[in-house]
């Protein structure tokens, strides 16, 4: 993609809440909704918005390991279910790991630009149905399965904290947890005022300190992170309009209540090799910077970010990937507050992964509607100022391990 | 003979029971841990679990499929390094089945005694009954050529008496696990002159790789553990029935339960205690303990009533705790039986009366979840303890005086020779009974 085709839009997105540990109502032992209850509720969320169903052309569901945490695939027949007025309308699922909700949004952009109107799209994953020992075998698979017998226990926290220790290696153990642990406290911070957060209800009035006192500990976790440096287990669905100009007139939608996508990338690494070097993200540099030069803006253009933060070390590295700090530079960017929600780049309004929770296969779609809420002044408590002078928002949903990337870049309506 | 040879061939008898399966649980993974050592592979590893309960070892399978399922679970990092030679394995999940049948499978579930005659190693936990355990005992060991060890769990019965009644030689120690075995860190271990250095070291190693905390126990009917809670419940007992003037029976219960937990700000109360170990078991061991302690009467007449009405407490084979003096819904206690009505009588009746005739709580009281689980522990204690001290109340007085005589048992034990040192006494209440604080402290000084 070069530049886009036509003008595509995106509007009434809606946010479940994302349940899991931290949240009060949750309880592990208890029987809990399922994959109907939260695809259900996001997409009649947005079905509200936008006139109900029959304004719906086509559907798109992404999602990742319905297959082995809910013994469920074929995710596209539970899009009728939502209305009866979905009944005998396209719809497909797709996967790409954790960027599978960003690769639905991107289906749903080239729908769009194929010549669909308006485009449902929704983003689900409910993995607490079974403990993160065995989850972490599930999400394994966003690895290559060659892998996982050399693999650690927990695979990806390790993949990462294994980024996390190079880059202690290279730039200091202390002077790297500091940037994490500012990353880990802006999470939280956020995630307070954000009603449907997993971290809404933490009330650690210093998180910054418990982070960085937490030491990894390789014997019952891993090497080089902490469980606070990892994004949480979490249930949930987003969804999300994706409009053209008639679309959004079919739907009775106001521009100014809708976010404009002018850029878009995707980006894949081989999943058979290692990173070339593991203190830097080149997939979401690649996906970031052409996404940012498709929409023709520059990252200073920018009013917010919603990158994906599956680790504290993930948010380091693409903070350094989109050029904001040096190599190395990046923990120290963070740890001064940069990327905090009143800093030079607020990233992860709502507290991102680590803070709202990681739906694994929901989380793009969520970003896009984090990124829609501020730049249209919808996000409470938690919204941002957004000026003139930068009207853009950009989201970073990645894959596997810097394996797939999806990244978009959205324009508030002047 | 190694460790781990020792190890290859064990017993436990009365596997099936509360403290057995406890038991046969941690030594069937710590044998299985040794089986896993590169240098053990393809030796022999065998546990026989012995009981005379056939539905009770159908249970016991399914408690251990459980129990290692969930030990397996925490340890998967180590785990995933055991198994690294097995190319089959590859996920967590398939690496924990193959962990819960490798534990599995060394366990003979077994009703014949036996089976005991071939193992190195008898872990012993059959009814608190020293005739029955001195006839068991006699018989493995005039079978079994081996000359084995035999590591009671008997928390009462001095092991040099079943040392000599049985004829063992000094082959015989206390090993005194605390219940559930599984969970609770505390081991009193009772050693006699007769046994050998290696024995002892054995023990101690044993007990540390089950990373169990150990604690020296005299070999004197009650040891530490029992020493002072059987002294303790008699206690409680007596200012119970000091109560019933003025109060009825389940109202008298209901205070000193109160006292005992809220006030000493412990995990349970007195007789909520006493439920959770049986009344019959605490009959049982005060029997045991009464004769060597001929300057004391540790015997209780209320317990014999209860008994002998059937009202005898304890826990059903899944964990849940039966009705006893007080009757329980989902685990809390709801209803205090009345001796002279023989029912139970809702708490709710004659709570308020009671609760107000003790006065409140200070205000710095807070309950023992929190206490016990608070980083400021210490100071937590030392408030509320102060605040009880200066309180004229009913409740605060009758809290004094339970404090007061706890300490004293403890410094009983102490002086008396039972435990070797205050720390040893306020460890085993620490560890074995989860209170927040030991008896001897100086709270109320």
């Amino acid at each position: 993609m070069k530049k886009m085709q036509k003008k595509i839009y995106m509007a009434a997105g809606y946010n479940t809440i994302s349940m899991g540990t931290g949240r009060k109502e949750f309880n592990p032992k208890k029987e809990r909704p399922g994959l109907e209850y939260y695809i259900t509720e996001a997409g009649r969320g947005t079905l509200a918005q936008i006139n109900g169903a029959v304004n719906v052309d086509e559907s798109v569901i992404g999602n990742f390991m319905a297959s082995r945490f809910n013994n469920q695939g074929h995710l596209a027949g539970f899009i009728p279910m939502i209305d009866e007025g979905l009944k005998f309308k396209p719809s497909i699922r797709v996967e790409a790991a954790c960027a599978s909700g960003g690769m639905a949004l991107i289906t749903g952009i080239k729908n769009v630009l194929a010549g669909a109107d308006t485009v449902l799209t929704i983003g689900v994953e409910v993995q607490n149905t079974m403990k993160a020992i065995y989850g972490a075998d599930v999400l394994a698979g966003a690895g290559w399965y060659k892998k996982r017998k050399e693999g650690h226990a927990y695979f990806f926290p390790d993949q990462f904290g294994k980024r996390a220790g190079a880059y202690f290696d290279k730039y200091g153990k202390d002077y790297t947890r500091k940037g994490l642990s500012r990353w880990y406290a802006n999470a939280i911070e956020n995630a307070r005022l954000c009603p449907t957060a997993q971290e809404y209800h933490n009330t650690n009035p210093d998180p910054e300190s418990t982070c960085f006192k937490m030491e990894p500990n390789g014997k019952s976790f891993v090497d080089y992170l902490n469980v606070l440096d990892c994004s949480k287990v979490s249930d949930a669905a987003s969804a999300i309009a994706i409009l053209s100009e008639t679309g959004l007139i079919k739907c009775g939608i106001d521009r100014k209540d809708a976010v404009e996508v002018v850029g878009f990338a995707t980006s894949e690494r081989n999943i058979t090799l290692e990173p070339s070097d593991l203190t830097v993200m080149e997939t979401i540099k690649d996906a970031a910077h052409k996404a940012l030069a498709n929409a023709g803006v520059s990252i200073h253009d920018l009013a917010t970010i919603e990158t994906h933060d599956c680790f504290t070390i993930a948010g380091i590295l693409s903070v350094e990937a989109l050029g904001f700090a040096k190599p190395g530079e990046g923990a120290d960017f963070v740890f001064k507050g940069n990327t905090a929600r009143n800093g030079l780049i607020p990233i992860n309004t709502t507290g991102g992964l680590i803070g709202w929770g990681h739906p694994t296969g929901g989380t793009g779609v969520h970003q896009a509607v984090t990124i829609w809420e501020q730049l249209t002044g919808r996000t409470g408590e938690a919204q941002i100022e957004i000026s003139e002078k930068k009207p853009y928002g950009l989201s970073i949903n990645m894959g596997g391990d810097d394996v797939s990337v999806v990244t978009i870049v959205y324009k508030k309506e002047l | 003979m190694t460790y781990d040879e020792r190890m290859q061939k064990v017993s436990v008898l009365g596997a099936a029971g509360k403290m057995g399966s406890g038991i046969l649980l941690l030594t069937a993974v710590e044998m299985c841990n040794l089986s896993l050592k590169p240098e053990n592979r393809g030796k022999s590893f065998v546990l026989y679990a012995i009981d005379i309960s056939e539905e009770g070892l159908n249970g016991l399978m399914k408690y251990l499929k459980v129990q290692i399922r969930r030990i397996a679970e925490k340890k998967m990092v180590w785990l995933r390094e055991v198994y690294a030679h097995r190319a089959d394995l590859i996920e967590n999940g398939q690496i924990i089945e193959e962990y819960i049948f490798d534990v599995m499978n060394l366990v003979r579930p077994i009703t014949a005694i036996e089976a005991a005659f071939n193992s190195n190693l008898i872990f012993e936990a059959i009814a608190e009954n020293q005739d029955f355990k001195v006839k068991i005992f006699k018989k493995i060991d005039q079978n079994n050529q081996g000359k084995p060890w035999i590591f009671t769990n008997t928390s009462s019965i001095p092991i040099s008496v079943l040392n000599k009644e049985a004829g063992l030689d000094g082959r015989i120690l206390g090993f005194h696990f605390y219940n559930p075995p599984a969970v609770q860190h505390l081991v009193e271990l009772i050693t006699i002159k007769e046994n050998t250095r290696q024995m002892k070291e054995f023990a101690i190693a044993y007990a540390k790789s089950l990373k169990k905390v150990v604690v020296p126990s005299n070999d004197f009917a009650g040891f530490i553990g029992n020493g002072h809670f059987m002294r303790d419940a008699l206690h409680c007992i007596a200012e119970a029935e000091n109560l019933m003037k003025e109060f009825s029976f389940a109202e008298s219960i209901y205070i000193i339960n109160k006292i005992s937990q809220d006030y000493l700000v412990r995990p349970m109360g007195i007789f909520q205690l006493i439920d959770y170990v049986g009344i019959d078991v605490v009959r049982f061991i005060l029997a045991v303990m009464n004769p060597y302690n001929p300057s004391e009467n540790l015997h209780s007449p209320l317990l014999d009533s209860l008994f002998d009405l059937n009202v005898k407490g304890g826990q059903n084979s899944d964990g849940s705790q039966k009705d006893g003096l007080l009757k329980y819904e989902k685990g809390k206690p709801v209803a205090v039986f009345d001796l002279q009505k023989r029912d139970y009588i809702s708490i709710s009746e004659f709570s308020a009366k009671c609760d107000e005739y003790l006065g409140a709580l200070p205000e710095k009281w807070q309950p023992w979840k929190s206490v016990n689980f608070s980083k400021n522990k210490e100071e937590l204690l030392k408030a509320y303890f102060a605040a009880i001290k200066g309180m004229d109340t009913v409740g605060a007085q009758l809290a004094k005086v339970c404090h007061n005589r706890s300490a004293q048992i403890g410094k009983q034990l102490v002086n008396s020779g039972v435990a070797n040192s205050d720390e040893d006494v306020n460890t085993v209440l620490l560890t074995g009974f989860y209170h927040a604080y030991g008896p001897i402290n100086n709270y109320l000084q």
